[in-house]
């Protein structure tokens, strides 16, 4: 997910960065009132841990494996503004230090990665509690269930920066199908990771857990196993399907609207007379003018069969576990 | 005191470029990347000379060739990504033996594998010439955000030994449960995240009560990093150079 340089061209770029430095600013001033000035301390050791734990690789598939993010977890755990702020912090030390991510897509990966996974998975996680019944499996459920739309939402953001300035003249609905495809699968699994992590952190020291600060969770106080982790990962996974077939159709005028807005402002025109642009920007957004109902209903496919690859594996597993 | 990958990162050495301050070698970074990524796709000549700009820096560095190429080692990833784009770009295509490639897919696995590799080349001169406090220490000159560089400096610090502690968890686990399936060993390090966060956070806290005994009075002192040289005249020739290559691309193409 850590997009390279080259890959955006300048304009967008410069834009997404202007988009990220905001976010940024607004949640270091937020987390900083909430926490005073124990934040600090607080931030940098979490931002290790979540650098630690992406070098982890769990098994997605038989040969494939993938790693946490981290953005849910964070915002679950710390709060959206911390939770932005640290693995914002763990994307830019990443760039700088490590060389993993470009440079120039700082703004792109801040805000697909920091920003967009915590922003979106802290309303997810508040509202999908709010309407299970108040135990800590359904906070696992829901937790499930935010990580892997944040996972999903990352990748929109990514794909609708490729749209208004993507390199290379892949045809949206292409994109939006591949992203919307692997990052479903990514997404199971960053959601299963979050539920048992945060389900860890609820049996021993729930007080910390910003998520449920303000809610009464009853359950019994040891992690959950066997049945009960069925029950969590079914649900969260039909609440998050639920959510997506609901958000989608919702959603599907957005990169419209932003294309819109672009125009409006002379920002996309610009985008395509400046040099930078290349020969390749005007006939993207024309694709995404003709195409976007179908990469709207080509996305909401891969979805469910991503899904369906998903629950056979999960089923698969399942049985194959209890039978050895 | 620096990160887990400080001494990867970091290649010790005397040059020139070592002795620069390091707000400077990050504005020259920064400048450098900026040109390349303004640098248009087509103008294949410019990327060549931007290649010797940066090729300049890494010698004035006196950075090995092997560690420099293991280091760019890091892109290969987005490399394979790259080399994706001809077979799913649109028309025209241009036929190559039995295959069919896109012409703008090709043009686009071009412009990421040029510009991510003089990138993510300008970011390793960067960090194998300059220690990870002093980068940050650069930042903070720059009039980075304070409580940004602040819980920057907090991670690389914290960083090794969070990743050591990680480590002998990791062989706890080993050692009581043994051998597990690739499964169960993924179910235990899941649950394990969440015993660290709380590990992390109970840190975090005896890590600020400890900064409150010795007077922290909610901002950081500055980094007392060695004053070094602020030349800025090099830099600014060194930037230049490649900004100059850029401009001549975007004229003539």
């Amino acid at each position: 997910m850590h997009v390279p340089d080259g890959f955006i061209d300048a304009a967008t770029s410069v834009g997404t960065g202007v988009v990220a430095a905001g976010g940024l600013g607004v949640s270091l001033r937020k987390a900083a009132r909430a926490l005073r000035d124990f934040h600090v301390p607080l931030a940098g050791v979490t931002a290790a841990l979540i650098f630690a734990l992406q070098m982890l690789n769990f098994p997605v598939l038989p040969g494939v494996s993938g790693h946490l993010m981290g953005g849910a977890l964070a915002a679950i755990l710390l709060g959206p503004w911390m939770g932005a702020a640290v693995v914002s912090v763990v994307v830019i030390v990443q760039a700088l230090f490590f060389a993993d991510g470009g440079v120039s897509a700082l703004g792109v990966n801040v805000t697909n990665i920091a920003l967009v996974t915590a922003f979106v998975a802290w309303p997810v996680f508040r509202v999908v509690l709010k309407i299970l019944p108040k135990t800590r499996l359904s906070a696992m459920a829901a937790a499930m269930a935010s990580a892997f739309v944040s996972v999903l939402a990352g990748s929109f953001a990514f794909v609708l920066e490729y749209a208004l300035g993507g390199v290379g003249g892949a045809p949206i609905g292409t994109v939006l199908g591949a992203m919307t495809g692997i990052h479903a699968l990514i997404g199971i699994g960053e959601g299963l990771i979050t539920a048992t992590a945060l389900g860890t952190v609820l049996a021993v020291r729930p007080d910390l857990v910003q998520g449920v600060a303000d809610v009464e969770l009853s359950g019994t106080d040891t992690v959950p196993t066997g049945r009960a982790v069925t029950t969590f990962v079914l649900t969260g996974l039909v609440v998050a399907i639920a959510l997506v077939l609901f958000v989608a159709p919702f959603a599907s005028p957005h990169p419209d609207g932003l294309e819109t807005v672009a125009e409006e402002t002379g920002f996309a025109s610009a985008a395509q007379e400046h040099p930078i642009g290349g020969p390749l920007a005007d006939y993207q957004v024309a694709g995404v003018e003709s195409e976007t109902v179908g990469t709207i209903v080509s996305g909401i496919i891969g979805t469910v069969i991503a899904f369906a690859i998903g629950l056979g594996v999960v089923a698969v597993s399942r049985r194959r576990a209890r039978s050895a | 005191m620096s990160g887990v990958h400080a001494h990867a990162l970091h290649y010790h050495g005397h040059s020139p470029v070592h002795r620069l301050a390091p707000e400077v070698k990050i504005v020259a970074m920064f400048a450098f990347v900026a040109a390349v990524i303004a640098t248009p796709t087509r103008a294949v000549w410019a990327f060549g000379f931007l290649a010797a700009v940066l090729a300049v820096a890494v010698g004035l560095a006196e950075i090995p060739m092997g560690f420099f190429l293991k280091r760019l080692s890091i892109e290969i990833p987005f490399v394979i990504f790259a080399l994706a784009m001809p077979f799913v770009g649109q028309g025209p295509y241009v036929e190559v033996g039995s295959l069919s490639l896109s012409v703008p897919g090709l043009w686009g696995s071009w412009n990421v594998l040029a510009k991510a590799t003089l990138s993510v080349g300008a970011s390793i001169v960067l960090s194998a010439t300059t220690e990870v406090a002093d980068i940050l220490s650069g930042f903070d000159r720059l009039r980075a955000p304070r409580l940004l560089t602040a819980i920057a400096g907090f991670m690389v610090r914290y960083l090794e030994v969070v990743v050591s502690e990680l480590g002998r968890v990791r062989t706890a686990i080993a050692a009581r449960l043994g051998d597990l399936s690739r499964r169960r060993e993924a179910a235990t390090l899941a649950a394990v995240s969440g015993t660290m966060f709380i590990r992390a956070y109970e840190r975090g806290e005896r890590i600020h009560q400890a900064m409150l005994a010795r007077g922290y009075q909610g901002v950081m002192p500055a980094a007392a990093a060695p004053e070094l040289p602020v030349r800025w005249s090099g830099m600014v020739a060194w930037a230049a150079s490649a900004w100059v290559v850029a401009a001549a691309a975007i004229l003539t193409t």
